[in-house]
């Protein structure tokens, strides 16, 4: 026999349901007066630094049709490639910029937006540097754990062919799904396919 | 090397798709997640401040209620500690919840049940964990509800979490249901976790501990996000 390894299991996940919105965008869901804005509506606080961009997308079933009741949070550096996190270790991040953004998929569209700036570019484990990306994690009704996933960007056809996850895939064929679609003047659209053609590249990180 | 977050136990949690829960027949992907290490972009996330918080954040008897106003409803505290999978408190942990009111009832308006609103309880509170990880709000006990799954479903009560660690990679929402409550072992949405144990660390137990008398029982309800490997050394950078 040996001693009990003793470690607690993580919390198992449940679903958001469909009335996340009035924990995490109460004033989306017409609940006023509790918090003072939602959380996360406003990535840029200031005079920041980088170049300003709008991201915009979708969350589409395997029917094809878009979630009218998802909420989508993403994550990314700066322009300079630091977070704005106490787990930053490398320098301060430009102190205009959150880097964190919350958004509910709208209930007629299902469509998305962030205003956010571009990202600048992270190592991986091994010191190569991943391609500017953000990371998408994506919670609903029928989404029984959060989904992870990164939109890269079309105009970075060197860095990304570099960048250590997106080679990492085994079915290249794969990781178009994980490119947005270039709008022109800063606005890349980005749809997430949860299933079924030109399914989606979810991350298990 | 890098410290890295402990793997998350993809048979621990719920598969991506539950056919019992209909919903995510269509809604799980089918193909396998990518799996690799943990890097900076997961290792580091949003950490907010108890600045941020109003005083009734964290009490959702009050924090929507017009004058002298109260919900209506069991009254009780909910409280317990977010530590890690190697048993260590996580400060600073921002906890968002939201819940129905006493009948079953969401104030939300894609929501259509007959039972009535409650004009003094909207159903969303927030706190942050303290140095040791402790949080605490106070709320009432939210009624069952049905849903339309198979014909007769009702979901067990029921008070949603969404929580943030130190790290992206902890970002986990959860449900915490009530000690003794029949419909537990009766729905389908709880049922797409894979083993009673995993079930059963979701079901917070009656605290007399911590029960104000004559005033609200309480209810404790320990949250475990994933662990970090070692603590990070601000001047050792070798494999971030």
């Amino acid at each position: 026999m040996v001693q009990p390894l003793s470690y607690l299991k993580e919390s198992p996940s449940q679903t958001a349901g469909p009335y996340v919105h009035i924990g995490c965008t109460p004033n989306f869901a017409e609940i006023k007066g509790v918090y003072p804005q939602d959380l996360g509506h406003e990535m840029i606080t200031g005079d920041v630094q980088g170049q300003r961009i709008r991201i915009t997308g979708r969350v589409i079933d395997g029917t094809g049709t878009p979630l009218r009741d998802a909420l989508v949070e993403i994550w990314q550096p700066d322009a300079a490639g630091l977070f704005n996190s106490p787990a930053e270790t490398r320098g301060t991040a430009d102190p205009n910029f959150t880097g964190w953004g919350r958004c509910a998929s709208d209930m007629t569209t299902g469509k998305f937006a962030f205003d956010t700036v571009k990202p600048g570019a992270v190592p991986f484990v091994d010191g190569r540097m991943q391609a500017p990306h953000v990371t998408l994690w994506i919670a609903a009704r029928g989404i029984n754990l959060g989904l992870h996933t990164r939109m890269y960007f079309p105009d970075e056809a060197d860095a990304n062919a570099a960048d250590p996850i997106l080679s990492r895939i085994e079915h290249q064929t794969r990781v178009k799904t994980l490119i947005g679609e270039d709008k022109g003047d800063g606005h890349y659209h980005f749809d997430i396919r949860l299933q079924g053609h030109n399914e989606t590249v979810f991350f298990d990180i | 090397m890098s410290n890295g977050y402990v793997n998350r136990d993809r048979r621990w949690h719920p598969p991506s798709i539950t056919p019992d829960y209909k919903t995510s027949v269509a809604r799980g992907p089918r193909h396998a997640p990518l799996s690799f290490p943990t890097t900076l972009v997961e290792e580091t996330g949003p950490v907010f401040g108890h600045d941020m918080l109003g005083k009734l954040d964290n009490d959702l008897i009050l924090n929507f209620a017009k004058g002298d106003g109260m919900a209506i409803g069991p009254r009780i505290i909910v409280h317990g500690q977010v530590r890690d999978e190697f048993g260590r408190g996580v400060p600073g942990a921002l906890i968002e919840v939201w819940q129905a009111n006493a009948g079953g009832r969401y104030r939300h308006k894609k929501e259509s049940y007959l039972a009535p609103l409650d004009p003094n309880f909207g159903g969303c509170g927030r706190c942050i964990s303290d140095a040791q990880g402790f949080y605490e709000f106070r709320t009432i006990m939210p009624g069952p509800y049905p849903w339309p799954n198979t014909m007769n479903d009702w979901r067990p009560a029921h008070i949603h979490f969404s929580i943030f660690g130190a790290g992206f990679a902890q970002r986990l929402i959860t449900q915490m249901y009530f000690e003794g409550d029949p419909l537990i072992w009766r729905c389908p949405i709880v049922d797409t976790i894979p083993t009673r144990e995993g079930i059963e660390s979701l079901v917070a137990a009656l605290d007399m501990a911590r029960t104000v008398p004559m005033d609200a029982r309480a209810y404790k309800f320990d949250i475990t996000l994933r662990g970090r490997r070692q603590t990070m050394f601000e001047n050792r950078m070798e494999g971030l």
